[in-house]
């Protein structure tokens, strides 16, 4: 992604040494006034920069996806019975008879209105093909994007806190065994394990998709629970080693600090001193972590979604590329980077109010 | 240092609340496995055989998305399987030995000029709205695809030689040619209801999935759909044929194969065929497997290795950089004889395919064409080294070089996808690299750009061939050839030959079967000879089904044939569900109360701990107050 991912973090130690001084305001406005505008202009320059990062994502579309050899008509026709003259038809249809520069022209065009064109194989508005997807990849990344979060900022607590002893050792290495494998390959074996079932344990849970596609009402809504668990232990089992290790070095930079000792000092017991002075620091960069990877929580994740058939973008994507559908891709990407695009802005619109240190 | 007192809205949640929350979705997700009636274990085989009331619903696991559920648009195999079964063609194609027999159409004859073609359309057939079929419903299909070219993405091929469609009575369609075409009887367009279809504005944008159930009258009715999950088609107790024996057929999509035969194992599909075929593990692996039947039959493609024999617009403007070599016909038998294809069976297909001769594969009786023993290209490497002897390609060292003093180096197109490809690439590598031939695997996942570009020497080639073989015969034609140079092509490999295009047109023209099928062994026999395609294998289609849900089902050939991609709705309209009383245990291990069990123990797991980290922190508040 060309997205804007720089962690809030590295901005934030700019920012106590770069730049030159905020011009002063009225000396009779005060230092809020002053804050006030300087987070303006800050937040309006974090604006500006990711409407910029947005149109230079726009132009990367349209040139980055014609860089795969390949011929989408021929693709999408592969083994039907097509004469040559209805391929130059669906060659003339599609636009690719024009040339690149009037392609380019009607895409950006377009796009700037928010029409995405119509995908050469699913004969439907891009829209409207990730608009049908959009919400299966938010219930199910979403979810594992919460309790990945919040399983590694708990973990990473535990084992930073207990620095060295067996389970900080247990944890860190199956957290880093687990983020080290292969997504597909969890899954299947899950799959093997827990929806076919081996030896004593039952295969309990569906092969995949998203639903059984015989219930309504509640019993709908338990189906997609059922139909989730697999996909979403495989993201968090693969996901959470990432907030754990931030949060555990972070913690563990935090854990020598002398204002630490003072709170001690004070007889505040080992819980508190952890729960309300070390980990409201040591989160900075975990917040940074949770807003990028709240970013890549639209695109989904194609291994997973292709293992478990689930109709989201990610399975959207791989079908797109396939042919490849240049419509669908172009919009695709876009939706993808648009969105960690603004998660990182937002991390770095709210980041001055976590560290007022940054921004000013 | 100065102590860093975060802003209070910095301040994450509590650990109890993350804990809490993390807790309640576990639990959550615990729970949904333990819902009654929602399957668990070896429950699911009855979900899919008699769910509820009673209703049998045959499942099959397919890889491939729906494109579009509009006959005028569908271009994947998946979608056109499901037009065959929504709509009628006017004939089908026997399972035995696929001659053509009646469909909506009764009969159909040639006039005398051979220009002129009468269907009688049957009276027995009707819409699922309860109006009937008629010829006007054939001819508005048939005109819509020749006069709109939105509507003739899928179909425009079938209808180029049309000059004419009319339907002088409901049950009298009249097709008139322009020049006479021996495939009339092969037309597989699916037949839409007049009534309903021309109330569509742009048939480009169209794709018949938004009111269901689709109006149709082909053995099933399109019921349900839902993007990237399931097709569901109920029978059609009014079929003129019949009524299927199944209720309802589920086209289930599962984009990973192991998964899909992981679902099979499960018992949660029926039927699980392979993308072209289950892969020689698989189905190993589900051979032992108790209630599955792993069917291997013909497969209707075949695999082959192809020449550039230099790339050609129409009016012969050349382009492309295929190697001049090849454009000597014993070069080109000269490589064909150094190839294994015994070994290549046994090695790489591992049994699952048929060593390969002629371009039509044997399952298609009528057209398979066999060498003679004179002719045959068989495994001969010292007579392919005399060959390239007398082509001028002399063995210099360990390099066949050429007059011009360069070594014969080639270059192959392989797809990046198929690991067959890349197997018999380093076959191929080898057998050559000893007869002193240099050769390139060139691996890529969309080699169509290479290939019409004419940039390549040799490329791996394979068609599913259709009953009728006009179509794969068509795409060595001239006419294939493209416009415009790189441009997107019917043509396979720019073959353009005057005795090969005599041939076509002569079995075009021939409406007795006969003599007909006695033209197409001979164009087989010239393409042979010419060396310009060998064809290795024909690759056995393998898959799989549960014989505990599906009793009885028809392949194609009927005698041991395949059961996915047939020609016509012959297996899913045949399928006889297993009795109630047959032993349903799918082999997945213990029972759904054992299911239940661990949800309850995950549950209770999950609950404890929830509560002794509540008394733990109410413990912990107690102590910071004091």
């Amino acid at each position: 992604m060309t997205a804007d991912s720089t962690p809030a973090l590295v901005k934030q130690a700019d920012a106590d040494t770069d730049g030159p001084a905020p011009a002063g305001p009225p000396a009779a406005r005060g230092p809020r006034a002053r804050n006030t505008k300087a987070y303006l202009t800050y937040v309006a320059a974090k604006i500006a920069g990711a409407a910029v990062s947005l149109f230079a994502v726009l132009v990367t579309s349209f040139f980055l996806f014609r860089l795969i050899p390949s011929d989408p008509v021929k693709q999408m026709t592969g083994g039907r019975r097509v004469s040559t003259e209805q391929l130059e038809s669906l060659r003339h249809q599609f636009g690719l008879d024009q040339p690149m520069w009037q392609q380019f022209t009607t895409y950006v065009g377009d796009a700037l209105t928010g029409d995405f064109g119509t995908s050469f194989q699913f004969h439907a508005p891009v829209m409207d093909k990730i608009v049908e997807a959009l919400p299966a990849t938010l219930l199910l990344t979403g979810t594992a994007y919460v309790l990945y979060s919040a399983l590694g900022i708990w973990l990473g607590t535990r084992t930073a806190w207990r620095n060295g002893s067996t389970s900080d050792r247990f944890n860190t290495a199956l957290a880093l065994t687990l983020y080290s494998v292969p997504s597909f390959w969890l899954g299947l074996l899950l799959i093997i394990v827990f929806s076919v079932g081996i030896g004593p344990i039952p295969g309990m849970f569906p092969t995949g998709g998203l639903e059984s596609g015989n219930e309504t009402g509640f019993a709908y809504v338990l189906d997609v629970a059922h139909h989730m668990v697999l996909p979403v232990i495989t993201l968090v089992a693969v996901g959470y080693a990432q907030t754990l290790l931030v949060m555990r070095s972070s913690l563990l930079d935090e854990m020598g600090s002398d204002y630490l000792t003072t709170a001690r000092a004070k007889g505040l017991r080992d819980d508190a001193v952890r729960r309300k002075h070390a980990v409201p620091n040591a989160m900075l960069p975990t917040f940074t972590l949770m807003f990028v990877n709240l970013g890549h929580v639209v695109a989904g994740q194609i291994l997973v979604e292709t293992v478990f058939s689930w109709p989201g973008l990610g399975g959207l994507f791989y079908q797109g590329l396939s042919v490849p559908d240049l419509p669908l891709v172009q919009g695709l990407f876009f939706v993808f980077a648009t969105a960690v695009i603004l998660a990182n802005t937002l991390a770095d619109v709210l980041y001055p109010l976590l560290d007022p240190r940054v921004g000013r | 240092m100065v102590e860093r007192v975060p802003p209070h809205s910095a301040q994450p949640r509590s650990r109890l609340r993350v804990l809490l929350a993390a807790g309640a979705a576990a639990l959550g997700l615990a729970a949904a496995s333990v819902v009654p009636g929602i399957p668990l274990g070896a429950a699911a085989p009855q979900q899919a055989q008699a769910a509820d009331s009673g209703k049998t619903t045959l499942t099959v696991a397919v890889a491939q998305s729906v494109d579009s559920l509009s006959p005028f648009l569908a271009q994947k195999l998946l979608s056109t399987s499901v037009s065959r079964l929504m709509y009628d063609f006017l004939t089908n194609y026997d399972a035995k030995d696929n001659h053509a027999i009646p469909g909506l159409a009764t009969k159909w004859e040639p006039s005398a000029d051979k220009l002129t073609w009468t269907y009688t359309i049957r009276s027995d057939s009707k819409w699922s709205d309860g109006q009937q079929a008629t010829a006007e419903d054939a001819a508005w299909t048939f005109n819509k695809i020749m006069t709109d070219e939105a509507a003739a993405q899928a179909n425009g091929s079938f209808v180029t030689n049309f000059r004419k469609v009319t339907a002088p009575s409901p049950t009298k369609l009249v097709i008139e040619l322009k020049e006479p075409q021996a495939t009339m009887a092969a037309l597989d367009v699916p037949i839409v209801p007049e009534h309903v279809w021309e109330k569509v504005g742009d048939f480009s944008k169209f794709n018949n999935d938004t009111k269901f159930p689709i109006v149709g009258n082909g053995p099933f009715i399109l019921s349900d759909y839902k993007v990237d999950q399931y097709v569901k088609l109920k029978a059609n107790k009014d079929f003129w044929r019949g009524s299927p024996k199944f209720d309802e057929v589920v086209f289930k999509t599962y984009k990973d194969q192991d998964a899909a035969v992981a679902a099979l194992r499960k018992g949660e599909v029926s039927f699980v065929a392979g993308s072209p075929a289950l892969t020689p593990a698989q189905a190993a692996s589900l051979k032992g497997e108790k209630n599955v039947k792993v069917n291997e039959g013909p497969g209707r493609r075949f695999f082959s290795l192809a020449t550039n024999p230099g790339a050609q617009t129409k009016d012969g403007k050349k382009f492309g950089n295929g190697n001049k070599a090849l454009l000597d016909q014993k070069v080109r038998q000269a490589l064909f004889l150094s190839i294994d294809r015994k070994t290549i069976i046994d090695k790489v297909f591992q049994g699952h395919a048929v060593e390969g001769q002629g371009y039509i594969p044997p399952r298609f009786s009528a057209y398979y064409w066999q060498p003679s023993a004179s002719q045959s290209l068989g495994y001969d490497p010292a007579r392919a080294a005399g060959l390239l002897d007398q082509a001028g390609y002399k063995l210099k060292g360990d390099q066949r070089v050429g007059k011009d003093g360069k070594p014969l180096d080639l270059r192959i197109l392989c797809h990046a996808t198929d690991p067959n490809d890349k197997a018999i690439g380093k076959y191929l590598k080898e057998w050559w690299g000893k007869l002193g031939i240099g050769l390139k695997v060139n691996c890529l996942d969309d080699v169509s750009v290479p290939w019409y570009a004419g940039e390549y020497d040799l490329a791996f080639d394979g068609w599913s061939v259709n009953p009728d073989p006009d179509f794969v015969l068509g795409i060595h034609t001239c006419a294939a050839l493209p416009a415009k140079a790189k441009a997107s092509a019917a043509t396979d490999n720019f073959i353009c030959d005057k005795t090969y295009d005599d041939l076509y047109k002569k079995q075009l023209a021939e409406y007795d079967p006969a003599k007909r099928a006695d033209i197409v062994k001979q164009m087989q026999s010239w393409m042979y000879d010419s060396g310009y395609m060998n064809v290795i294998a024909y690759p056995n289609a393998v898959e799989a089904y549960r014989t505990d849900q599906i009793k009885s089902i028809t392949t194609m050939p009927e005698a041991a044939g395949n059961i996915y991609g047939q020609d016509g709705y012959w297996s899913w309209w045949s399928a006889v569900p297993a009795g109630s009383g047959t032993d349903t245990d799918s082999g997945g291990g213990g029972s759904s109360s054992t299911g239940v069990v661990i949800g309850i123990v995950a549950v209770v797991v999950v609950l404890a701990g929830g509560g002794f980290l509540l008394m733990r922190r109410r413990r912990t508040t107690a102590d910071d107050r004091e």
